[in-house]
């Protein structure tokens, strides 16, 4: 029996804008297990990004507000938790991993800075303790020649050696759950590998939970070990990877795995198979299914009435009504 | 002026190279030079798409970007049809404008804000005096409706369209005086993968329909493989290798290509990777290493790429590599 580090139940983050209300995460439940790799994957929009923002409780607000749910860590309830235990928490125990190394770090302090602040904050480590620990968790990350890299403003290191002091940095603390959106979006293939690597790595050595977050189904298929899908804020399909890409049941991964580039065996100049239209507005999505003005499959019950999380086999659930009667007893 | 080898050769390049003079160590430093685009010999076949793939900043948009003489090379010969496009004035200039063009990358930042989309894509007819004004907007919501958008939009601005439509204005702006040879530079990368595949799709339907030339630029090995026919590696400023698609997908030579193949996550959760993959960053293009600009990260690195260049030299029909592990170069 696996312990459940994160367990987030009915969450519902909304956006009150002056053009109405964007729910940009509906009724979202999902799990991670420690020492595993949940990965959400989605388009732009989808509501990805503002789920992992809601589990670190970093939803602006006002507009955002987080209107349900629970999001359960170690038992514990975030949203019900004081700010100031939410900081203790933050960064400690659950740390992230941002996108965009360029401007998540802080130009104007050096990496050694940046580094100490997170474990003069929570570790209550002197100077130079937090020193002797920078330097150890650059090695770690793996960046040559750590003593003298360390005291680097971060303009002075390239895309895949800053990515790893985010990396550095949010391990810093020991963390039971690395939250890591689209962590490797921003780099080249290679340097990608490396750092999905050191990733993997990381995970089996400090026994940590990862919850990645990407649009990249090859970077899901390469380390996740369980996938939720999400589209329109909502989870339309979960399941095991391999179960995952070896028998996709939503017409929206189907079309997604389609639509990517020599996926199919014959890559001859043939046409990919596009998903028609384009994500719906948040402000205006379509009555019952969601996805329901893209589907081929759309009949009248997916225009009259939302799908609900259905389980056609076991540990597999799908949210389309293709599948209503094939449930697994 | 001619200089047709091969009636097959709609740009011929010889020896290209792109240099930025920097100056290092600020205003009294010494100066130097960034080489974007360090020696490149390519033809561009009439009516193929070529993919230029390599990573960021190993001059893949400089090439583009000399090819339409948008950027002067530093030294080198471009052949478009025949004629030295360098030789030109920019009279004749003015006139080849209207047979190449460009798609950008990043739909955002490409199209004008206080441009109609009209506006946008009838630019070009406009400063070519292509017809009247009412053949011209007939010929703009004609363009609009080979790319897949509605000709009643011809009013809108950008900031009323999604990225992949932005994305189809840019390929309309680019169609728009029927151009023969289009630089593509990474007019993907910005997009969604189901909008990906919309707009991969349209490019190879007006190709078909337009007879247009293609050169393909890109980070994504699998976008360029789908949409190729002949696809070069580039690596700091160097070719590396070049094959037809098929040949270099199945049988790559050179360690870079072999290496930026296998780090590619392939979106099957039944291979298991074993992702050695390469050590070390790309260097930076101020100061490239000496010899084979790959040796510091190469698995087979011998003594003589730390010293010399490897030719680019044809390995087998139709596959050049430069690469000493195919080299006959006895010392």
């Amino acid at each position: 029996m696996t312990e459940l580090l994160l367990e987030v139940k009915g969450l519902k983050t909304y956006f009150y804008t002056d053009r109405g209300i964007a729910c940009a995460v509906d009724d979202v439940s999902f799990s991670v297990e420690a020492g595993r790799t949940l990965a959400i994957v989605g388009e732009s929009g989808c509501g990805k990004s503002v789920t992992s923002l809601s589990v670190m409780r970093l939803i602006p607000t006002p507009p955002g507000r987080i209107t349900a749910g629970e999001i359960l860590f170690n038992g514990t309830d975030l949203l019900k938790i004081s700010e100031k235990r939410m900081r203790s928490i933050r960064g400690n125990q659950i740390s992230m991993i941002f996108q965009e190394p360029m401007t998540s770090l802080n130009p104007v302090f050096r990496v050694r800075e940046q580094i100490s602040e997170v474990l003069k904050l929570h570790q209550k480590l002197g100077k130079d303790e937090a020193l002797d620990k920078a330097v150890d968790l650059l090695r770690q990350v793996g960046i040559p020649s750590p003593e003298s890299r360390v005291h680097d403003y971060p303009h002075q290191m390239s895309g895949g050696m800053r990515q790893r002091v985010m990396i550095a940095m949010a391990l810093a603390c020991d963390p039971r759950l690395i939250i890591a959106d689209e962590p490797t979006t921003a780099l080249d293939v290679t340097i990608q590998a490396q750092i999905l690597e050191l990733m993997d790595n990381l995970r089996n050595n400090t026994g940590a939970a990862i919850l990645l977050i990407t649009h990249d189904l090859g970077v899901v298929a390469e380390t996740a070990e369980h996938v939720v899908v999400m589209y329109a804020g909502r989870v339309v399909e979960e399941a095991d990877v391999k179960d995952l890409f070896n028998d996709p049941l939503h017409p929206y991964t189907r079309g997604l795995m389609r639509s990517i580039p020599g996926t199919t065996a014959e890559t001859d100049r043939n046409r990919l198979e596009a998903i028609p239209g384009v994500v719906p507005s948040l402000l205006n999505l379509p009555h019952g299914c969601k996805f329901n003005d893209r589907c081929r499959h759309a009949f009248d019950r997916c225009f009259e009435e939302e799908p609900r999380l259905l389980t056609p086999k076991a540990g597999h659930l799908v949210r389309c009504w293709l599948f209503d009667d094939k449930e697994a007893e | 002026m001619t200089h047709r080898e091969n009636a097959d050769q709609l740009v011929v390049l010889k020896g290209i190279r792109k240099y930025y003079p920097v100056k290092e160590g600020g205003l009294i430093g010494e100066k130097s030079a960034v080489k974007a685009v360090d020696g490149i010999d390519l033809d561009i076949h009439r009516g193929e798409t070529l993919g230029l793939v390599g990573e960021s900043g190993c001059g893949k948009s400089t090439l583009g970007r000399v090819i339409l003489r948008l950027e002067p090379p530093t030294q080198g010969e471009i052949h478009f049809d025949g004629e030295d496009v360098l030789a030109m004035s920019s009279n004749q200039m003015h006139g080849l404008r209207r047979r190449m063009q460009i798609i950008f990358q990043d739909p955002y930042s490409s199209l004008n804000p206080r441009q109609t989309v009209g506006g946008i894509i009838g630019e070009g007819l406009l400063i070519h005096k292509v017809g009247t004004k009412s053949e011209r907007t007939e010929r703009v919501r004609h363009i609009m409706e080979v790319v897949g958008l509605r000709p009643e939009y011809i009013n809108r601005y950008p900031h009323e369209f999604s990225g992949g439509q932005r994305q189809r204005i840019g390929v309309g702006r680019a169609l728009a005086l029927q151009p023969e040879l289009i630089i593509c530079d990474e007019p993907v990368s910005a997009l969604d993968v189901s909008i990906q595949a919309q707009v991969i799709n349209l490019l190879m339907d007006l190709q078909e329909e337009f007879h247009l030339t293609y050169l393909f630029v890109s980070h994504d090995l699998s976008v360029v493989r789908h949409i190729s026919d002949r696809v070069a590696v580039m690596y700091l400023g160097r070719l590396v290798e070049l094959a037809d698609k098929r040949e270099l997908y199945d049988n790559p030579l050179h360690p870079y290509t072999q290496a930026l193949l296998e780090a590619a996550p392939t979106p099957n959760a039944d291979v298991v990777k074993n992702r050695k993959g390469l050590t070390g960053d790309i260097p930076s293009p101020l100061s490239p290493p000496p010899g084979c600009h790959f040796h510091p990260r190469c698995p087979h690195v011998m003594d003589r790429c730390r010293e010399k260049v490897p030719a680019f030299q044809v390995h087998k029909p139709r596959h050049r590599v430069r690469c000493f592990l195919y080299s006959d170069e006895t010392e």
